[in-house]
């Protein structure tokens, strides 16, 4: 194989299969609990297809497409953001919170609240840059223990004395509605459904492709995957790694900061206290299976949106639609062994090529020497 | 500290051993200590009650049992930070196997489900060469996917059962040392400086222990001696510091590293039997709340050593019983936390290092202020403690800190130069 059909091929030979594998594993777990598995799947593909559920599909990948971005900007450096929940809860909060207690032009009360978001965001996962450059924290760590922090800090605040009023006609507390100027307006986007897909898709596509464009046609962006790739020879060529390790964080938690905007802006327009949470852990999976790129991310986003939308319709028939979780979790684990494998025969494709140049086809030395890198 | 166990292992032991127990008698009488002067000034005596200690023995466990899994894995050189996920599975299994086959059976099934769920770790880590972060990810997005089907599909239609819990598992029953606890409990109610203190302490530790406890406190204690006193922990450990070193000497790795990681799922089920079989006595949706990752910290804090780790676990469930008891002993929580970083930060200070005996200093300080300002803490503070704990540990002992030299780093086997 060579060229580019080659590399698109690899690229989703390895997605494929470990879906394939996730439908298996399912399929046998389904079984043995007593539910046929063809007919789950058919009944989800259904009801999947639907152009209601289509647009629900697409409403949650937008969120998960930003959630992926976030985490994949930190993978591309080998930085791993577990804490994009945390970043993505207070963010929200906090912009709601500012959302509801000012008045401005349409525009820039939605500006506003963006903005707040990303601020925020990335405050919160630049602390765990700082520590990791100036006291050598494990930024694995630091933000996992910086989530848990942030959910006390969204539970002191979401009180009623504090940043929380009680929403009208139920026993939940939110932050002050944003008015009608701070909202986004849903896009008609799917036809023969009454309901809208979120208009902040628009921001996040904007967000995808200035992705692409900062990390594949920038300096920058090259110094970024260079860190990443190896982090030796970017010092050599200059690259201040410190500097690079803030940067990164800042940024992915900026893009962080934006996840809990569509639904902030386009549905609740309060942060209440059932606020999605836990999209950070989500980001991470489809970051992982659409493997970093903005292109793959939004596929993945869009699989599991179309999962985890399909599977509402699973409880009605008596079947548990946690059987979903399942499959994701399946289909990640399977995933990134598929990725490792396809490396590794890459690796030992490429050393068996040019050992044929070089007429010393050594077929067994070569293949091994690709996992210390 | 880890430099005399690890570095020079001809340095002669019994000299070692001789001043341990000494400092560590020392330590424990400075705690009593410096509790009683709390309570004395406080009045806040719930600080060491009978029922205080007991509690937090108690929640101690979990984290402990995580930590201990989290301590295998790693000084294999695996890094997991699947334990949340393991342990949720745990505890499915013991609400499983608990309501049917009573509480036994449950820590059983839950070892096994937390033992699957590393053996899936090993597979993909150490056969494969996942990425060790990525693999536990996606092991806690498994782990409760698997627990939250497997729940709704085997406790809907059972009595007492639902989508979210199980049916309620039969009780293991206690131990109480009789006579010495009563004993105890009176006079740590007489509210005498120290001697009460001391008597919450003791009283605490032997009145109704359930049985897991106890197997847990043998758990550190066999896995202490197992590490680094048997000639299978030294080939452990060696895989997590120079695993082609170790291969070079005739290892065979990635069996090492299979090994500790399927064990590290084990413990941290256990762990979960705990929530379930003592602590709710039935599986509930969500039950772990996070303790896989305070396990996590617990054993960093603890600077990869079962002892360190049992502290933190000690001081994480310490905190997690006083903020469910009783707001007002968290509040004199603040006083304890003053002392003592005022103290941590003249060690410090007298070691040369100006700049965290400062910014201790300074924390101590606004602690004191803190108390001195407020009758009571918002109980999310109390919440965020162990994870405030962790990164200022992390960011202020990093450099006193010594993980395994090869943890979390891909081993092939014949990769090393």
């Amino acid at each position: 194989m060579s060229g580019r059909l080659g590399r698109v091929v690899v690229a989703l030979v390895a997605p494929l299969l470990a879906i394939a594998f996730a439908v298996v594993v399912t399929s046998i777990i389904l079984a043995f609990t007593g539910h046929p598995p063809f007919e789950v799947f058919s009944t989800m593909i259904e009801y999947g297809t639907r152009p209601r559920t289509v647009t629900l599909t697409v409403n949650s990948a937008i969120t998960y497409y930003l959630s992926a971005l976030a985490v994949a900007i930190g993978f591309k450096m080998n930085l791993f953001n577990i804490g994009v929940d945390g970043q993505y809860r207070l963010a929200a909060m906090l912009a709601a919170a500012v959302g509801g207690a000012v008045s401005l032009p349409a525009p820039l009360h939605v500006a506003l609240i963006v903005l707040v978001a990303m601020a925020v965001g990335a405050f919160w996962a630049g602390i765990a840059g700082l520590l990791r450059t100036s006291r050598g924290v494990s930024e694995v760590i630091s933000t996992i223990m910086l989530n848990f922090i942030a959910t006390g800090i969204v539970a002191y605040l979401l009180a009623p004395d504090r940043l929380a009023e009680p929403i009208a006609g139920s026993n939940n507390i939110g932050t002050a509605p944003i008015p009608e100027s701070g909202r986004i307006p849903g896009l008609s986007l799917i036809p023969g459904s009454s309901n809208e897909v979120y208009g902040f898709i628009i921001l996040a596509a904007f967000v995808g492709a200035a992705y692409w464009f900062t990390l594949s046609r920038t300096r920058f962006g090259f110094d970024l995957r260079a860190t990443g790739a190896n982090q030796a020879a970017a010092v050599a060529s200059g690259v201040n790694v410190k500097k690079m390790v803030v940067t990164t964080m800042l940024l992915s938690g900026a893009v962080a900061g934006l996840v809990g905007m569509p639904q902030l802006l386009g549905a609740s327009y309060t942060y209440s206290l059932d606020f999605p949470a836990g999209l950070g852990f989500t980001g991470i999976a489809i970051a992982l299976l659409g493997r970093n790129s903005p292109i793959g991310i939004a596929f993945a986003a869009l699989l599991w949106g179309f999962l985890e939308n399909s599977a509402q319709i699973l409880d009605l028939e008596g079947i548990p639609k946690e059987i979903v979780q399942i499959m994701q979790g399946v289909i990640v684990l399977s995933v990134v062994i598929a990725y490792e494998l396809v490396r590794r025969w890459q690796v030992r494709r490429v050393a068996s090529n040019v050992g044929k140049q070089l007429g010393t086809a050594d077929e067994s030395s070569p293949a091994t020497t690709g996992a210390s890198a | 500290m880890s430099a005399t166990a690890t570095a020079t292992p001809a340095s002669p032991a019994p000299v070692r051993r001789k001043r341990l127990l000494p400092r560590l008698l020392l330590g424990v009488s400075a705690m009593i200590l410096l509790f009683s002067v709390v309570r004395t000034v406080s009045g806040a005596d719930q600080l060491t009650s009978v029922g205080t200690i007991s509690a937090a023995l108690g929640l101690a466990v979990p984290i402990g049992m995580a930590a201990l899994g989290g301590l295998w894995a790693e000084r294999s050189g695996v890094v997991n930070i699947g334990l949340e996920g393991m342990m949720i599975l745990g505890t499915w299994g013991a609400g499983w196997a608990g309501y049917q086959w009573g509480p036994w059976a449950g820590v059983g099934m839950a070892i096994a489900m937390g033992a699957f769920g590393g053996a899936l770790h090993a597979i993909a880590t150490v056969w494969f060469g996942v990425d060790h972060i990525v693999s536990g990810v996606a092991i806690n997005v498994l782990g409760l996917g698997l627990a939250t089907y497997l729940a709704a599909a085997t406790f809907v239609g059972v009595p007492g059962g639902g989508a979210t819990q199980s049916p309620p598992i039969p009780t293991m029953g206690t131990v109480t040392i009789p006579g010495l606890s009563d004993a105890m409990d009176t006079l740590a109610g007489k509210e005498i400086f120290f001697v009460s203190d001391f008597a919450g302490l003791i009283g605490g530790l032997i009145t109704n222990v359930s049985y897991i406890t106890i197997i847990a406190v043998l758990l550190l204690v066999a896995t202490w001696w197992l590490l680094w006193k048997s000639s299978f922990g030294l080939r452990l450990r060696s895989c997590g510091e120079a695993p082609y070193a170790a291969e070079s000497l005739g290892v065979n790795v990635y069996k090492y590293k299979s090994i500790a990681v399927v064990a590290s799922g084990a413990l941290a089920g256990f762990g979960g039997s705990y929530l379930a079989i003592v602590a709710a006595q039935q599986y509930r949706e969500g039950q772990t709340a996070g303790r896989g990752y305070i396990g996590l910290a617990a054993m960093i804090f603890g600077n990869w050593r079962p002892g360190g780790l049992a502290s933190g676990a000690g001081l994480f469930g310490y905190a997690d019983a006083l903020q469910l008891r009783n707001a007002e002993a968290v509040h004199a929580l603040l006083l304890v936390g003053a002392i003592a970083l005022a103290a941590i930060a003249i060690l410090s200070l007298r070691r040369g290092s100006v700049v965290s005996a400062v910014v201790l200093g300074g924390l101590g300080a606004g602690m004191l202020v803190w108390y001195l300002l407020t009758d009571t803490v918002p109980p999310q503070f109390a919440f965020m403690t162990p994870y405030v704990t962790t990164l200022l540990v992390l960011s202020l002992a990093s450099q006193r800190l010594r993980m395994p030299a090869a943890d979390g780093q891909p081993y092939r086997r014949g990769a090393g130069r």
